[in-house]
C-alpha cells in the first residue's frame, strides 16, 4: 500500500499540513507576534529579558562595511556561528569550530577562506536567506560546546531538542541527531534522525530516519531508544516560558544542551513542521485537543509543565 | 472563533453568480459552450421587380420579423432610389422611392438569418375582439351551418380552429364548404369563420426555407390567438404549428408589397444555407444589438489578445493551488510555475522545456563563476539577468542560423523569473546539493507542465475568454480550497507509518 487511508490517520490523530495551517497556526498565532520568532535577534533579546538562557551573542553585522570587523570580533575565540537573523529552515548558518592563525575551519575540517566568510555575510545582508528576500542582519554567536551525553548519537552536528508548545503546554518532543547522510545538519528531510521523546521523562521512545522507523543510529550503531535527555525539567520549563514570551499559541522551540550552560534556547518557530509526529510514532491532534478542551484556565509555567508531564507521558514516570 | 457561515455563503454566491452568468451567456447570447461549434444560417435574397410608368414611384416592402430567426446582417440595394426603413409594433418595412421610374425596375433586399429555436410566437398583448365578417346573403346560411356544426364539436378557440382546419382538408367536404370555397380562398374563409366566432385570427405570409432554391414565393398562413400565443395554421394542407424552416416574413396582415407608380410588381425570393462558426455568429449578433456589455470583444484586437493570455492565469493559479493544497507538491516559488507555463504557451511544450533547461543550465555555469567574484547579491542577480538575456539572444541567433524556427520562441521566457530561478537553484546546489536542485526544479517544471496542459486546452481558452463568469467559479474554488483542513495526498504517503497498519 502506497497511501494510508485518511480515516486511519484521522483515528490516530495525525495532524495534516492544511489543518495545522488553518486550525492551529492561523487561529492561535496572531500575525503581529511573528516578528518575535521570525527575527532571531529579537527572539534573543526577548529571551534575555525573560531570563531564558541563549547562546552568547558576539555581535551583529547590519551594514556591508561592518563585515571587515569580523576578524576582530571573533578574535580569541575557538569557534563561532554566523546566522541570518531572519533565516528559516536552518538556511544560511555557517559554523566555524576552529580558528587557527586567521584560518577558519568548518566542523568537517574543511577550510573556509576569509573572503568566503565575507561573501556569506554579504549574502545574508542582501536577504538571500530571509523570507521574501528582505534585507537582513547577520548574527555572530558563540559556539555551543555541546553536552557529551549525546556523544555517539550524533554525527558531526549539534543535536537539538524540538518541543511543540501549545498554549503554554509542552505537548510533544523530539531529539534531532545529525547523520553522515544529513551532512551534519539536523533537518529531518535531509536525513537527520528524529527521536521521539517522552514528555514525562525525556526518554527516547521511537526513532525515524527518512520517515522510516529505526532502532540504531545509522553511523554509530548506538541504540536510539535508550537515550535519556538530561536537564529534562529545565527544557520543559524553558519551552513553556517561551509561550508567555512570544504570545504564540502554537509554537516550536529549538533548544541545545551546552556542556557548561545547560539548555540554551536556539530559536522559536511559529510554523513548526509535522515530522515530530513520525518521530514519536503518534499524532499530535489528541494532545492539542486535550489542551483546547481545558479552555482558558490560567496556569503558571510550573503547573503547565506538571500537567503536561502527567497527561502527555506515555512511559511510567521514572 | 468567528462563524464560517458568511464565508460559505460568499463562496456559494460567487459560485452561483459565476455559473448563472456563464449559463446566461451561453443561452441568452448564444455563445457556444464548446469551441468550434457550427450553426446553420440562411442567406435570403428578395428581388422586387416592377414596370415603371415614368412617374414617381414608391415601393413599400415588409421585412421579416420573426422570433424564430435572428437577423445577423441585412441590407437593401437599389441604385437611384431613396431608402428609408420604419419599424413599429406590427412589423418592419422598407420604402424605396424615386422621382421617375421607367421600364423594368429591380430592387434587392438581402438578409442573413440564424435560427434561434424559439418557434413560438408570443402575443405581447391580448388582441382586440375581431369584427365579424358580413357574409353575403348567398353564403350566410352555409357559413353559419358549417360554423355551428363545428362549434358544437369544439371546446375551445383552439379546438375550433383545429376542427375547422380539419374539415377544410377532409377528403369529402360538406356541400356547404364546397360552396363557400368557390368564392373564398381557404385562408380567407378560415379567418372569416374564426373572426365571426369572435376568435382573433389573421393572415401571415411565410417563406419556406430550402437550400439553393430560387424564384420562391411567400405562402399564406393563418395565425390564431390562443392563450397568449399565436398558433400557426396552414389551411391549405390542414397542418398546425410551424415547421422549423418556415420564416415568417410578414405579420402585418396588410399586403407585403405595395408599389405606387409601377405595374406588374412582384417579389421573388432565393435562398442559400450556410454553415458558420457559432462563436462568430453570436459575436456578430451581440454587435447588432449593441449588447456587448461584459464582453471583451468590444476591446481593440491587441487588448483582446492580451486578455486572452491574462485570463489564462486564473487557470494556472487554480492548478498550482490544487497541486499544493490538495496533492502537496512543492514548487520553488509559488507562482513561478504559472509564469513558466505562460511561456510554454508561446513556445509549445517541448521547445519550452528544452529551452528552459538550456537557459538554466548555462545560467548555472555562469553563475558559478560569478559566485567566485564575491559580488553583492543585487549586482549578482542583475548580472545574471543580463547574462540570461545574452544566452537567449545567442540561442535565438543559433537556432535561426540552423533553421530551427522553434528556437526563436525562446524570447518569450520571463527573464527576471529565469534569473531568480538560476540564483535560487545555485544557492540550493551549494547548500543542499545537486539532488535537491533536481527535485525542486523538477517539481516546478512538473507543475508548470500540468498548468500548461490545462491552460492550452482549446476549450479552456474558449471558456475563460467567452464566459467571464467562470472566473468567479475559480475564485470560489480557490477560496474553498483555502479552507481545506484535510490531509494532502502526499501526506497519506508521508504519514503512512502512523496509520497503525
Amino acid at each position: 500500500m502506497l497511501f494510508a487511508k485518511p480515516r486511519k490517520l484521522k483515528e490516530n490523530g495525525v495532524l495534516g499540513m492544511n489543518k495545522r495551517n488553518i486550525d492551529y497556526i492561523g487561529r492561535y498565532n496572531p500575525r503581529k507576534f511573528y516578528k518575535r520568532v521570525d527575527d532571531k535577534l529579537t527572539t534573543k533579546q526577548l529571551a534575555l529579558a525573560n531570563d531564558i538562557a541563549v547562546p552568547a551573542l558576539i555581535g551583529t553585522v547590519c551594514q556591508q562595511h561592518e563585515i571587515m570587523h569580523i576578524p576582530e570580533m571573533v578574535n580569541n575565540r575557538d569557534g563561532f556561528v554566523i546566522k541570518p537573523s531572519q533565516g528559516s529552515g536552518g538556511k544560511g548558518i555557517l559554523v566555524i569550530t576552529k580558528v587557527e592563525n586567521g584560518h577558519y575551519f568548518k566542523p568537517n575540517g574543511h577550510e573556509v577562506t576569509p573572503s568566503e566568510i565575507d561573501r556569506h555575510i554579504s549574502n545574508i545582508l542582501s536577504g538571500l536567506f530571509s523570507l521574501g528576500g528582505k534585507p537582513d542582519v547577520a548574527i555572530v554567536e558563540g559556539l555551543i560546546e555541546f553536552d557529551p551525553v549525546f556523544d555517539g548519537y550524533s554525527f558531526e552536528g549539534v543535536p537539538d531538542i524540538r518541543l511543540i508548545v501549545f498554549k503554554g503546554f509542552p505537548v510533544m518532543g523530539m531529539l534531532r541527531l545529525s547523520t553522515a547522510a544529513s551532512d551534519g545538519k539536523a533537518n529531518l528531510h535531509q536525513g537527520a534522525v528524529g527521536v521521539g521523546l517522552d514528555i514525562g521523562t525525556g526518554r527516547g521512545l521511537h526513532a525515524v530516519q527518512f520517515d522510516r522507523p529505526l532502532d540504531l543510529h545509522p553511523d554509530t550503531d548506538k541504540r536510539l531508544t535508550e537515550i535519556q535527555v538530561p536537564h529534562w525539567d529545565t527544557l520543559l520549563h524553558t519551552a513553556s516560558k517561551a509561550y508567555e514570551m512570544s504570545e504564540l499559541g502554537y509554537l516550536g522551540t529549538d533548544m541545545v544542551l551546552d556542556q557548561k550552560l545547560g539548555p540554551l534556547l536556539l530559536e522559536l518557530n511559529a510554523r513548526p513542521g509535522l515530522a515530530i509526529q513520525i518521530a514519536n510514532g503518534q499524532g499530535l491532534l489528541p494532545r492539542l485537543k486535550h489542551v483546547e478542551q481545558m479552555k482558558n484556565k490560567s496556569m503558571s509555567v510550573e503547573e503547565r509543565v506538571a500537567y503536561a508531564k502527567t497527561h502527555f507521558s506515555s512511559l511510567p514516570s521514572a | 472563533m468567528h462563524s464560517k457561515k458568511p464565508f460559505y455563503i460568499l463562496v456559494a454566491l460567487l459560485f452561483i453568480a459565476g455559473m448563472a452568468a456563464s449559463v446566461y451567456r451561453g443561452i441568452e447570447h448564444n455563445v457556444p459552450f464548446l469551441p468550434g461549434e457550427q450553426v446553420q444560417s440562411w442567406a435570403v435574397d428578395a428581388k422586387v421587380s416592377f414596370q415603371g410608368t415614368g412617374e414617381p414611384a414608391e415601393v413599400t416592402f415588409s421585412l421579416p420579423k420573426d422570433p424564430a430567426f435572428e437577423i445577423l446582417a441585412e441590407n437593401a440595394t437599389s441604385p437611384g432610389y431613396g431608402l428609408s426603413a420604419t419599424e413599429d409594433d406590427t412589423g418592419r418595412q422598407v420604402t424605396w422611392s424615386t422621382r421617375e421610374a421607367i421600364g423594368q425596375q429591380d430592387l434587392y433586399y438581402k438578409v442573413t438569418l440564424v435560427p434561434t429555436g424559439k418557434n413560438e410566437i408570443p402575443a405581447d398583448k391580448e388582441p382586440d375582439a375581431p369584427q365579424a365578417y358580413n357574409w353575403p346573403a348567398t353564403e350566410l346560411a352555409a357559413a353559419e351551418q358549417v360554423m355551428n356544426e363545428i362549434w358544437s364539436r369544439s371546446a375551445t378557440n383552439l379546438s375550433f380552429a383545429q376542427q375547422l382546419n380539419k374539415s377544410f382538408n377532409a377528403t369529402e367536404r360538406s356541400q356547404n364548404l364546397e360552396l363557400l370555397l368557390t368564392s373564398n380562398s381557404r385562408a380567407e374563409l378560415f379567418i372569416r369563420m374564426l373572426n365571426s366566432k369572435g376568435i382573433p385570427a389573421k393572415k401571415v405570409s411565410g417563406l419556406f426555407l430550402e437550400d439553393q432554391r430560387r424564384r420562391q414565393q411567400l405562402t399564406n398562413y393563418v395565425e390564431v390567438y390562443h392563450q397568449g400565443q399565436w398558433i400557426i395554421f396552414n389551411p391549405n394542407d390542414g397542418t398546425q404549428g410551424r415547421p422549423d424552416n418556415l420564416l415568417i416574413w410578414d405579420r402585418t396582415a396588410k399586403s407585403t408589397l405595395d408599389v405606387v407608380g409601377g405595374v406588374n410588381s412582384q417579389v421573388n425570393f432565393s435562398m442559400l444555407q450556410d454553415t458558420r462558426s457559432a462563436l462568430a455568429t453570436s459575436i456578430d449578433m451581440l454587435k447588432n444589438k449593441n449588447a456587448l456589455d461584459f464582453s471583451l470583444y468590444q476591446l481593440p484586437l491587441e487588448e483582446q489578445s492580451l486578455f486572452k493570455g491574462i485570463l489564462l492565469i486564473p487557470i494556472g493559479v487554480l492548478v498550482v493551488v490544487f497541486l499544493r493544497v490538495i496533492i502537496g507538491i512543492k514548487t520553488s516559488g509559488t507562482f513561478m510555475p504559472v509564469l513558466i507555463a505562460l511561456a510554454f504557451i508561446q513556445t509549445t511544450l517541448l521547445t519550452g522545456l528544452v529551452g528552459f533547461l538550456l537557459i538554466v543550465a548555462f545560467g548555472l555555469m555562469i553563475r558559478s563563476y560569478l559566485s567566485d567574484l564575491n559580488l553583492l547579491l543585487i549586482s549578482r542577480i542583475s548580472a545574471v539577468i543580463i547574462v540570461v538575456i545574452g544566452i537567449i539572444g545567442l540561442f535565438t541567433l543559433l537556432s535561426y542560423k540552423f533553421g530551427l524556427s522553434e528556437g526563436l520562441t525562446i524570447t518569450f521566457f520571463p527573464m527576471i523569473i529565469l534569473a531568480w530561478t538560476i540564483e535560487r537553484m545555485s544557492i540550493l546546489w551549494e547548500e543542499e546539493g545537486a539532488k535537491e536542485v533536481m527535485v525542486q526544479g523538477g517539481g516546478s517544471l512538473f507543475v508548470a507542465t500540468l498548468a500548461y496542459l490545462a491552460m492550452s486546452a482549446t476549450w479552456v481558452q474558449h471558456w475563460v475568454f467567452n464566459f467571464l463568469g467562470i472566473h468567479l467559479v475559480i475564485l470560489a474554488t480557490v477560496l474553498l480550497m483555502g479552507q481545506y483542513t484535510g490531509y494532502k495526498l502526499l501526506e497519506l504517503r508521508r504519514f503512512r507509518p502512523l496509520a497503525g497498519e
